[in-house]
């Protein structure tokens, strides 16, 4: 399943896309909880029982805020989720 | 073998108790549903609303709690239902509950009080990609009924009215606070009350397809929600998605429940 957390709003559209088929057996060592400088991933127990990677609700609706320290305007040349995550599982839509 | 779904939404709680029936065959052939029951919880808090809402669903239906197999909780307020054994998402029961309705459904379009979201399916009614908007409630009905309030519309005048105007006006305000100053401005403006409607229920089907062809539109498109009542709103979609027809189901607000009533009675196998 493709899970797209985040929003769209007047200044552009802010989605984290997860594919949780890649996320079930992570072969990265669940790596995104602590790359992410913010901690935004969790791994939770989906609806099929599978234990897989999700955004945390608060930081669903502040995507365009907490991320922007890891955008290239914050020093980074790529995002520290999407390279710790070496399945390839995590895309960002902006 | 009966099962019951539990939605809590943001507005009301649907219950759903699933029979299922002794036939073989498709999940249509198998299962029926013996009682579909809505509560407001007014000022009731979630958890005793929902124990509420149970109790009133299981003697309309002439049931007691033990003769129920299992019972599921979806919906924002799901986590309340102390007495369901397990919670579903609300993309995982709405594509579900879609699909026993419309088998070829491969879109879902769910849109409630307070969210909306897309949802693809496939053909066992799995949701295999998905997208909300988390941010606010400007792409679901509180925003039509806030709307509607303004224009001192019932939500039902307030759909109707939308379908006689062929006007598009555009409303560029994201969040409903906003918008509803630019209503107020329309009405200055001496627009006709007609013309306002289809433009709110255009921006609100706008933000909505914005989510489902984040997901994609594919094969056939099914609306779900309390929304589906709106039918200037249902117009409005179909513009905004490009689409001839969306299939709507005759309970749009019982489909979540329906679909978790369902994932309760296959768990019982």
């Amino acid at each position: 399943m493709i899970a797209n957390y985040g929003y769209k709003d007047g200044s552009g559209e802010y989605y984290i896309s997860i594919d949780t088929d890649k996320c079930i057996g992570c072969t990265a060592d669940r790596a995104c909880l602590t790359a992410c400088p913010k901690q935004m991933f969790e791994i939770i127990t989906d609806d099929y029982d599978d234990e897989v990677a999700w955004i945390k609700k608060p930081n669903c609706r502040t995507l365009a805020y907490d991320c922007a320290d890891c955008k290239p305007s914050g020093g980074y040349t790529s995002l520290p989720c999407m390279t710790a995550c070496t399945p390839g599982a995590i895309k960002h839509s902006w | 073998m009966i099962t019951a779904g539990i939605d809590m939404g943001s507005r009301s709680i649907k219950v759903v108790l699933l029979e299922e029936l002794k036939v073989d065959g498709a999940p249509q052939l198998k299962y029926g549903v013996k009682k579909a029951y809505i509560m407001m919880p007014g000022d009731l808090d979630q958890d005793v609303a929902a124990d509420k809402a149970y109790n009133e669903a299981l003697a309309e239906a002439g049931l007691k709690r033990e003769d129920v197999k299992a019972v599921f909780a979806t919906g924002a307020g799901r986590k309340q239902v102390a007495f369901s054994a397990e919670g579903i998402t609300e993309m995982t029961a709405g594509a579900k509950g879609a699909n026993f309705m419309f088998p070829m459904a491969r879109t879902v379009v769910d849109v409630g009080a307070e969210e909306g979201r897309g949802m693809k399916t496939d053909a066992e009614g799995k949701a295999i990609d998905f997208a909300g908007n988390e941010k606010c409630a400007a792409g679901a009905g509180s925003f039509a009924e806030a709307m509607s309030r303004a224009l001192q519309m019932t939500l039902k005048e307030f759909g109707d009215a939308s379908l006689k105007s062929d006007k598009s006006i555009p409303m560029n305000a994201q969040c409903t606070v906003f918008a509803e100053s630019e209503v107020v401005s329309l009405i200055h403006s001496s627009t006709p009350k007609n013309d306002i409607a289809k433009a709110v229920l255009d921006a609100v089907a706008s933000r909505v397809c914005a989510m489902v062809r984040r997901v994609g539109i594919d094969g056939e498109v099914v609306l779900i929600g309390g929304m589906v009542h709106n039918a200037g709103f249902v117009q409005s979609l179909k513009t905004a998605m490009g689409v001839d027809a969306v299939s709507l189901p005759d309970m749009p607000e019982y489909i979540s429940a329906l679909g978790c009533a369902l994932i309760a009675a296959e768990r019982q196998h």
